[in-house]
């Protein structure tokens, strides 16, 4: 096997030529092309134009927001050190106050309701793990519930008799946000998707559902995810926040104020979380309804660990269940049988990969997979409706599985810590 | 720490739930108040239907069914394992075995025990993918587990079509499985005088599953491992213990478990599964295994208080009260109770300190391990 199995390893060679790929910018980029033309071969191949067709693109911005954002709350929190499984119980929050003030006064109000209301609920989680010191998974379990209870039942108290509103729903939210066209482009970007050119309109396509009718509050949570990282990240602030996270006693004797910290960052989760709700109850749907968010705080904590606690990663996370998401709802078992057959390029390639470097288990396993989804493929025209709806969630497990697993979290997530207990 | 039992130790004993319930109460109460109900009346409304007889044998069906969900839970917990996907094993499991149960015919004992051996073994596979995924590929198995309850979901409804494992249910629109004969069912138990309802024969079944959790854990040596694994996984592979295995058969046993959490209402209430047959089951017990702090006792008290809870807010709507109000009651216990412990654990700290400073000042000698506690 690899020459690091023989344990006589140099120590004047701390990077040993190790046999992994590293993601280097170059490598992202080259990633990205590699996938676009993967893409456009597929959609020829199995004549499925809508795999990037701009539509296909709106509609994953559209389902990816929800996510992205309760993943950016969860990546707060965690940076800082406080596992917070309450994500949902505060998008649940979001969802409630944006449907509550969306209807009453519109619907940017009824985003900083949300917010308000998410934040509130990692105000809680911040007062319980922090200052009470209890078990984050119990705080956070326990605000699911809450939040649960809380919006049924104030939606019973404040929304029976109201003209369209009812005990599991608000009025319609008016007026609602608007959406944003870059002028002429999309235009220009429309007339090169039609023509259907191999990867020029694949490239049209996706530009456009990048440019077209999108809504401004898609614009602003997008926005936040580079905002995030340059916050945490590239300044003196992130770097104490994040400190929290890696190593609170070194922190604290290092002068940082470790509970002020951590209740900023489990408020600002909170706040992140809500507005994934809002953005459900104001942009997806236009009301709020009981049940909306529909485990989507769990999907953007899965998100967040897929991404590795890094806001690229968990956009990434975001975007390839938002893509497949938009794929089955929009295509239903066409695309998704259209998907089939990229799995059998991806999967042909790992084998490949493996055979190239002597694993022969392993490429053996990977080719058998690949040749049983291409007899799946060519034996059938689409995938039967109620298989389809498990498209994201089968292809996070895949993805994750056939990734190498190198992802670390922050070394003191989930810890409990008190002041002046360092040991 | 002494084995004395102290007038003390009693009082700090009980401070933590009494503590929790009082603060549960009080915040119910500023909620029902905000929105105009009277708190007393809404309290003593749940009270007296809650204690009903018929109340009583609905609080221990659900109670049975919570502590079997808990004890799946509390296996993964007490090895740091987070098996969020209770909720699609136990759906899953109960699907499958409810078709077999249903297609097949066996006598009596012996039908059942092929029906419950089958869960056992779905439920366990389920979860042994998030096991085997976590030990081979490193994936985290909160991850894993939400995305099965999601796939669970689609293949249940996949499988649940009358062109497959379904059939319609007679006088209605609801389709589920075959229903099981007589001789695959479990009778209700008469415990409860003053009520024709019953209790689930299966409350039995899963009190001896709270008895199998605690021999295993405690008096096996698989159970130590795992227990010591959940401590310190370092200092588990320094003692030899095999972490890889060990994630993937915890997961197998909780998944097992998780596969019974069906069984008391397909085998004593509804004999198929179909469209309506409960969901959520999972989430509801992860909070009960948390109440319950991971122990088989505890556990089946918070079960039982839940179950409670559950049933007594069935009247209020009829009082016009909305009944999710008991949501939020549940959700405040559970958090109220683990900042009173962690508040009683803090005074007792203090209390220690106090006694070893006082007999240090004194002169006379203490016992060197309650110093550092």
């Amino acid at each position: 096997m690899s020459q690091s199995a023989s344990g006589l390893r140099p120590d004047v060679q701390p990077q040993a030529p190790k046999r992994t790929l590293r993601l280097t910018r170059p490598m992202i980029y080259l990633g990205i092309a590699g996938f676009l033309v993967l893409f456009s071969l597929v959609r020829v191949l199995a004549g499925a134009g809508d795999l990037t067709s701009s539509g296909q693109i709106g509609a994953t911005l559209g389902l990816a927001v929800p996510i992205g954002m309760a993943g950016l709350g969860g990546l707060w929190a965690e940076r800082a050190g406080i596992v917070n499984i309450g994500l949902e119980g505060m998008m649940i929050l979001g969802t409630w106050g944006a449907g509550w003030a969306g209807y009453q006064w519109g619907g940017w109000a009824g985003v900083a309701a949300g917010v308000a209301f998410g934040a509130l609920g990692g105000l809680l989680h911040a007062l319980t793990t922090v200052t009470f010191g209890v078990d984050h998974i119990v705080s956070g379990v326990a605000i699911n519930i809450l939040a649960l209870g809380l919006a049924q039942y104030l939606s019973a108290v404040a929304f029976t008799g109201v003209r369209g509103g009812g005990p599991t729903q608000s009025p319609p939210v008016s007026p609602r946000i608007g959406t944003i066209t870059v002028p002429w482009l999309a235009d220009a970007l429309g007339d090169l998707e039609q023509k259907g050119w191999f990867l020029v309109s694949d490239l049209a396509s996706i530009l456009r559902g990048f440019t077209n009718q999108v809504s401004l509050l898609t614009v602003l949570a997008a926005a936040l995810i580079p905002i995030s990282y340059f916050v945490l990240w590239r300044t003196s602030f992130g770097l104490r926040l994040r400190s929290c996270g890696e190593s609170p006693h070194a922190a604290e004797s290092l002068g940082v104020n470790v509970y002020r910290m951590k209740y900023i960052a489990v408020i600002a989760s909170g706040g992140f979380a809500g507005l994934g709700g809002a953005f459900l109850t104001i942009v997806a749907a236009g009301i709020y309804r009981e049940g909306q968010t529909g485990g989507r705080g769990y999907i953007g904590l899965a998100a967040m660990i897929f991404g590795n606690w890094r806001p690229g990663g968990l956009a990434a996370g975001a975007g390839l269940f938002g893509y497949t998401d938009a794929l089955q709802l929009r295509g239903g078992g066409e695309s998704v049988h259209a998907l089939l057959l990229l799995i059998v390029m991806l999967v042909a390639g790992v084998a490949a990969l493996n055979f190239v470097r002597g694993r022969m288990g392993a490429g053996l396993v990977s080719a058998v997979v690949g040749a049983l989804v291409l007899a799946w493929y060519l034996s059938t025209d689409s995938v039967p409706g109620e298989l389809t709806t498990i498209t994201p969630y089968f292809t996070t497990l895949l993805v994750l599985a056939l990734a190498s697993q190198r992802l670390r979290m922050p070394a003191a997530d989930g810890l409990v810590y008190r002041r002046g207990e360092a040991g | 720490m002494s084995g004395k039992i102290s007038l003390e130790r009693i009082v700090l004993a009980l401070a933590a739930p009494v503590f929790a319930l009082v603060v549960s109460l009080v915040l119910t109460s500023l909620v029902l108040l905000g929105s105009g109900d009277p708190p007393l009346k809404t309290f003593q409304l749940m009270l007296d239907y809650g204690t009903q007889p018929r109340s009583l044998v609905l609080t221990l069906n659900n109670a049975t069914i919570y502590y079997l969900s808990a004890l799946a839970v509390a296996v993964g917990f007490r090895m740091n394992l987070f098996n969020i996907g209770v909720d699609g094993q136990y759906r899953l499991a109960a699907m499958l075995s409810a078709a077999l149960g249903g297609a097949i015919s066996l006598p009596g004992p012996l039908h059942v025990l092929v029906i419950v051996l089958t869960a056992m073994l779905v439920g366990g596979m389920w979860a042994g993918i998030a096991g085997l995924l976590k030990a081979a590929r490193g994936v985290s198995e909160v991850i894993s587990t939400i995305m099965l309850n999601f796939i669970a979901t689609g293949v249940v409804a996949y499988l649940l079509n009358t062109e497959r494992l379904a059939v319609q249910v007679a006088g209605s629109n609801n389709i589920g499985t075959k229903p099981i004969a007589e001789s695959g069912r479990i009778p209700g138990l008469p415990l409860v005088p003053g009520t024709n309802a019953k209790v689930f024969g299966f409350i039995v079944f899963a009190a001896l599953c709270g008895v199998a959790f605690h021999v295993l854990l405690n008096r096996t040596r698989f159970g130590f491992d795992l227990r010591a694994t959940g401590r310190s996984e370092t200092a588990a592979v320094a003692a030899g213990v095999n972490v890889r295995r060990m994630i993937v058969v915890t997961m197998v046993i909780s998944g097992a478990a998780a596969g019974l959490v069906g069984m008391p209402q397909l085998l004593g209430a509804s004999y198929s599964y179909s469209l309506d047959f409960p969901s959520g089951l999972g989430f509801t017990g992860i909070a009960i295994a948390l109440l319950g702090r991971n122990h088989p006792v505890g556990i089946a008290f918070a079960a039982i208080l839940w179950g409670f809870l559950g049933n007594s807010a069935q009247i209020l709507d009829l009082e016009g009260i909305p009944k999710e109000i008991v949501t939020i009651m549940q959700a405040t216990i559970v958090l109220s109770v683990v900042v009173a412990y962690e508040l009683v654990r803090r005074y007792r700290l203090v209390l220690e300190q106090r006694r070893v400073g006082r007999e240090l000042a004194a002169g006379s000698p203490t016992e060197p391990e309650g110093v550092r506690a």
